[in-house]
């Protein structure tokens, strides 16, 4: 318990980090948020500047920022006027988290029993096959993969949409594209650790006194050869946010990875802090959730620590 | 910790095994013809890259344009080469900036010990777990899309696991008998690294190097797809996939070609990283 709020604890100034570097950068970014097709009067773009803070000098801005951040304010947006920045992030995050989940979901689905698979039968096909594929996967990134899923499934044979949102099929493409992409690193880590694992003198212990092999392979090789992969998980959840990016552009999902590139194209900088503070966060947490998850695996890491 | 960590790169068992992989052997000549072809580009493509010829846009590969033209009548196969030029350019740049920081901050890490070298490592693992792509975007967006900055910007938040295995193998070659010799002999701490540590750690740099190669382009495709990277009418591989992927119903090899070139290369990339490694690691390679 000391240690999760020892680690909580830690997040704090990263996130103070990621703060001032997105503020500063978001506010170099050429152009401002009031500069439309049409000069808008001096007077009323100085009202509007005046109007959201943007007037005073940026070390002062930084300050109010943080203030009101540790309040729980995100502050409001500039381009979606009346909405503050934690009600837009609200009515995203709900579609990237649930996106995120079900490919997370379906790559420890595919992932990790195809890893299995392969070290089960080192160098025969069921091993070369399977990671010819992953080798693949990882080299096909998810911007290829996405309209290449799409071509055949959508256009190609007609049995999904190929983009939008709102019906239970729409989910379909989007989570299969980055499940895989992300299936693919995981089912070779699982392949490899278990491949070190089972080399080791305990397993071969089991082995001796009669476990029966499958016992051996499940309970004693996977549960240690588990380790690296969940701590993989992870930094994988941010491969998931860099994918969604992507794949939530092709697929014209209403989540944050769009949401956070139109807000650097609308030079909205409130939004921009608010999608990297949000992002930050949950990695941090995701990381710190990994970490808890290693050591309920494994009672060497709880008690290193 | 006495022995040399890793073979130099001079070493010739090491490449006498690395020839043994023919896969990592095939992704090298592969890569060198790869980048022949797009950096002599302005020499030999067909047709000048920004060449617009909208009488015959949106044309299927033929045998005046091999790989077909795009929506402005462009030659894809020269936009290709072109593109790759960029792609590969960014590559290679934004790797050495990545390698010198690696370096630079892992040995220093190594050399000053202590709890500063704790700190400094904490402060390693700290940057990485930050959203560094967001980051990525902000900054090409921020310094107006030109290339020296996207180098800069990708470089910038690759290094972290080069000074994580750097740190790791000065460590060890700051123990072994002969670092300690020369230290007794007097030698500076420049010129141990002079003459001790690079060529020691060549063999690793060579690895980290040809591994980060691949995320490095990925993260440049990343923010061209995005349409914040790389601006018209150059392009670069990410672009010329996303103007792919729009309208790829109605002309897939604006697609196609593209992507299968960039996956093939990325795919090299990790081949004859894993060769080098095998070869010039023998730890990782007796698995």
């Amino acid at each position: 318990m000391a240690y999760v709020l020892r680690r909580l604890l830690e997040m704090v100034p990263v996130l103070l980090v990621v703060v001032v570097a997105t503020f500063f950068l978001a506010h170099a970014v050429p152009g401002g948020p009031f500069d439309k097709d049409r000069p808008l009067p001096a007077e009323v773009k100085a009202r509007l500047e005046a109007y959201y803070g943007l007037d005073q000098p940026l070390p002062k801005q930084l300050g109010n920022y943080v203030v009101n951040l540790a309040q729980g304010d995100l502050g409001p947006s500039l381009k979606y006027p009346g909405w503050t920045v934690r009600e837009v992030i609200g009515s995203r995050i709900g579609v990237s988290c649930a996106l995120g989940f079900v490919s997370l979901f379906i790559a420890v689905l595919i992932g990790v029993p195809v890893g299995v698979l392969a070290a089960s039968r080192p160098n025969s096909w069921l091993d070369r096959v399977p990671m010819g594929f992953t080798l693949v996967g990882i080299c096909v990134p998810s911007f290829v993969l996405g309209p290449i899923l799409a071509l055949v499934f959508a256009l190609g044979l007609g049995w999904l949409p190929p983009c939008g949102w709102g019906e239970p099929e729409h989910f379909i493409l989007p989570a299969l594209t980055l499940g895989l992409i992300t299936a693919a690193p995981l089912a070779r880590l699982t392949r490899g650790s278990l491949m070190e694992v089972r080399s080791l003198d305990y397993v071969r212990t089991a082995r001796a006194k009669g476990v029966p092999p499958l016992r051996v392979w499940f309970v004693h090789a996977l549960r240690n050869a588990l380790l690296p992969v969940v701590t993989y998980l992870g930094p994988a959840a941010a491969g998931l946010v860099s994918g969604s990016f992507v794949v939530e552009s092709l697929f014209d999902v209403p989540g944050m990875g769009r949401l956070f590139v139109t807000a650097i194209i609308n030079r909205d900088v409130m939004l921009i802090l608010g999608t990297t503070i949000v992002y930050a966060a949950a990695l941090l947490f995701l990381n710190l959730a990994a970490d808890l998850a290693n050591a309920a695996l494994n009672p060497k890491v709880a008690r290193g620590r | 910790m006495n022995a040399p960590v890793v073979e130099t790169l001079a070493s010739e068992s090491g490449w006498l095994r690395f020839r043994k992989d023919r896969a990592a052997v095939w992704s090298g000549w592969f890569l060198v013809a790869i980048a022949a072809v797009c950096f002599l580009s302005p020499w030999i493509s067909p047709y000048p890259y920004m060449e617009q010829n909208l009488a015959q846009s949106a044309m299927a590969p033929s045998s005046a344009h091999w790989l077909g033209t795009d929506l402005l009548g462009r030659d894809v196969l020269s936009r290709l080469l072109q593109g790759g030029m960029i792609s590969l350019f960014v590559g290679l740049i934004a790797t050495a900036v990545a390698l010198v920081l690696g370096i630079c901050y892992g040995v220093f890490a190594a050399e000053v010990g202590g709890r500063a070298e704790d700190l400094l490592m904490r402060g390693v693992d700290v940057v990485s777990t930050l959203p560094l792509t967001l980051i990525v975007i902000l900054a090409t967006v921020v310094f107006g899309q030109n290339l020296p900055m996207i180098f800069l910007a990708v470089g910038g938040v690759s290094w972290l696991t080069m000074a994580r295995i750097i740190r790791n193998q000065t460590r060890e070659l700051k123990g072994s008998q002969f670092v300690q010799a020369a230290e007794s002999l007097g030698q500076s701490r420049w010129g141990i690294f002079r003459r001790h540590y690079l060529p020691n750690l060549a063999g690793t740099i060579a690895v980290c190097a040809t591994l980060t190669v691949p995320g490095v382009m990925l993260l440049e495709a990343f923010v061209s797809f995005l349409g914040l990277g790389v601006k018209a009418p150059m392009t670069s591989w990410g672009l010329m996939i996303k103007e792919g992927a729009d309208i790829m119903e109605e002309c897939p090899w604006l697609l196609v070609s593209p992507s299968v070139v960039f996956a093939l290369t990325l795919l090299s990339l990790n081949f004859l990283g894993d060769g080098l490694r095998d070869a010039f690691d023998p730890r990782s390679s007796r698995k």
